[in-house]
């Protein structure tokens, strides 16, 4: 785990972070939205951006389009100064406030983004066809959008964003009002962008589905980066399994050196294994002539390390 | 090429939501009793059973046809404070502005696809609903007023006037304080403009001057008046224009605007979508 962020800034158009934030620091009034974030997303990974309600995270995704204008502090995306407008054409952006025009159709909705990113008018049937197939809205092109349920709406604005060939695409809760079946559906598109090297900022607080698709996380309370890294680096290792009998003197010694052993049920668990050491440790274990049955990693989930982290830092403000 | 697309957006708005369809059959309606109306006017005749002379008739006919552009003209800006006030805001509010404002379009060019949208629609409005009124007075009575173009075109002024001011409150108040806000200074503009003539007829310079004022500040009155000389008879200016006593009455009018007030007129439009452009611009969204 890392915190803040790594290497010098850039405003160079050839930078190869996707979003490049320094400081950035919002106020209203005397409330404080964000608080100095700092962080890089690189280009083609997906980064989750999480935090509690309130934390700051669509204020910090309205700073990074233009939608809003920081109090302090320093934005880049895709290489040029937030809310540029050139860039704002390689920017795909789903608002956690979806609202479309009731009064269009989807394929038109659809046909006026096309027209609002500049892009060939000639693309536009493949454009729209391709995003309704995307978001699973084929056969419903030609209806209008407040005849459209919740997660309808939200697939229509997941398609607005697809639109064009994004380099960055913003999803600010994406899949608030979606089933199981839309959540599994968006997954797999993130998936997919990832696959064709764009990036992915999502920005939620449904700690699993950040888990099963993210690349890199950011933990945000109260405006401020609490930690930031790649997944593993955040989680960590939370250590080891392993079930055993006849387990000798000797080898209970080889798991203490390893770290904090703890029996329960006939299970021993070793903190702070890595997964690179289990197997010397199990060798060593054998060796000493117990017997193994069963090795398991434990490792600590998102949601676990998304509480402590939250938990430690209300508790460092409380004092 | 942006505010165009605004532009029509706003257009199809208005026929999607049935508000060209309602405003078209309304008018339709009044326009066809106003016909009927007309038509038992040429019918009238003195207390002794004797003709009124042409003059007179053509004179009573430019009178009734003044109130009936009045009430045009009234509900002309009436709907354009009503669809003009939450234009903005109310996409600010819902979250629509949000995924537009995110594509590669100035602010200025939303401002202005909304102000064009919805000027031509104010322009479409007057052209029909006059053209049509016209026709059925020419066929009923025969009377044809001295100005139809600038009739026209002082209507549509006035609508465009109150239209800019309402998208200007729209950027920063809901949809509801801005169009309140926006028929109040229009009303208080029309008193204004009333209050003027009666200072000048009085030699009041302090009440001339306050209704100068507010026709400047907000030109709509002056836009009605000038549509107002553009109906009637070239004869009944001539005549009762020579005398003071009627320049109190909103329904006559001895002469139009001045070339110097026009250009004010334009010069407040394009100030006032400036400052639209402007506060827009500065707008946390």
């Amino acid at each position: 785990m890392t915190s803040g962020v790594a290497g010098p800034l850039s405003s160079h158009p050839d930078d190869d972070a996707a979003v490049r934030t320094l400081e950035l620091t919002k106020h209203y009034g005397d409330a404080v939205a964000l608080a100095g974030l700092t962080m890089v997303v690189p280009r083609g990974e997906v980064f989750g951006f999480l935090g509690p309600n309130g934390s700051g995270k669509t204020t910090a995704v309205k700073l990074l389009l233009g939608l809003s204008r920081p109090t302090g502090g320093e934005a880049w995306v895709l290489g040029r100064p937030a809310g540029h407008r050139q860039t704002r054409r390689n920017v795909g952006y789903l608002p956690e406030l979806f609202r479309y025009q009731g009064w269009l159709s989807a394929a038109e909705v659809l046909g006026l983004h096309c027209r609002l990113a500049g892009i060939e008018r000639v693309e536009w049937p493949a454009q729209i066809l391709g995003a309704l197939a995307t978001v699973g809205l084929t056969g419903h092109e030609s209806a209008r959008v407040d005849t459209f349920s919740k997660g309808m709406q939200q697939r229509l604005g997941l398609g607005v964003a697809l639109l064009g060939t994004p380099e960055l695409v913003i999803l600010d809760e994406p899949t608030s009002a979606l089933d199981p079946v839309g959540r599994a559906d968006t997954r797999a598109i993130i998936r997919h962008l990832r696959d064709r090297g764009c990036a992915v900022f999502l920005n939620s607080h449904l700690l699993g589905e950040v888990e099963q698709i993210c690349d890199r996380a950011a933990v945000v309370s109260d405006g401020r980066v609490l930690a930031i890294g790649r997944l593993d680096e955040l989680l960590g290792s939370g250590g080891v399994r392993l079930r055993l009998t006849g387990l000798t003197d000797e080898a209970r010694a080889a798991l203490s050196r390893r770290g904090r052993v703890v029996e329960h049920d006939g299970w021993f668990v070793v903190d702070g294994v890595t997964a690179e050491s289990v197997p010397d440790l199990v060798a060593e274990v054998v060796a000493s002539g117990a017997r193994v049955y069963a090795v398991e990693p434990v490792r600590q989930t998102l949601e676990e390390r998304f509480l402590t982290l939250i938990d430690t830092d209300r508790a460092r403000w409380r004092h | 090429m942006a505010a165009l697309t605004i532009a029509r957006l706003t257009i199809r708005e208005a026929a999607r939501r049935k508000l060209l369809l309602a405003l078209a059959v309304l008018t339709v309606i009044v326009i066809g009793l106003t016909g009927w109306g007309f038509q038992h006017l040429t019918t009238l005749t003195n207390p002794d059973g004797s003709q009124i002379p042409a003059d007179e008739l053509r004179l009573a006919t430019s009178q009734v046809l003044v109130l009936v552009e009045f009430m045009f003209s009234g509900v002309l800006a009436l709907s354009a404070v009503v669809v003009a006030s939450p234009a903005i805001s109310s996409e600010l509010e819902s979250g629509v502005a949000l995924s537009i404002l995110a594509r590669p379009v100035g602010r200025y060019q939303v401002v202005l696809g909304k102000w064009l949208g919805l000027a031509a629609l104010i322009v479409v409005y007057v052209v029909a609903t006059t053209t049509l009124e016209l026709l059925v007075v020419d066929v009923t009575t025969g009377y044809v007023p001295p100005g139809p173009v600038g009739l026209a075109a002082y209507l549509s002024g006035e609508g465009v006037v109150v239209m800019s001011l309402a998208l200007l409150i729209s950027t920063r108040l809901s949809g509801m304080t801005a169009g309140v806000i926006s028929l109040v200074l229009f009303f208080v503009a029309w008193i204004g403009g009333i209050a003027g003539a009666i200072g000048e007829v009085f030699g009041s310079g302090a009440i001339k001057n306050a209704g100068t004022i507010t026709q400047l500040l907000l030109p709509t009155d002056a836009l009605w008046r000038g549509s107002v000389y553009e109906l009637e008879p070239v004869l009944y200016r001539d005549v009762l224009g020579a005398t003071t006593e009627r320049a109190g009455n909103p329904f006559f009018v001895q002469s139009p605007p001045s070339g110097v007030f026009l250009a004010w007129s334009v010069c407040w439009v394009v100030l006032i979508v400036s400052l639209t452009v402007w506060s827009l611009h500065r707008r946390e969204v």
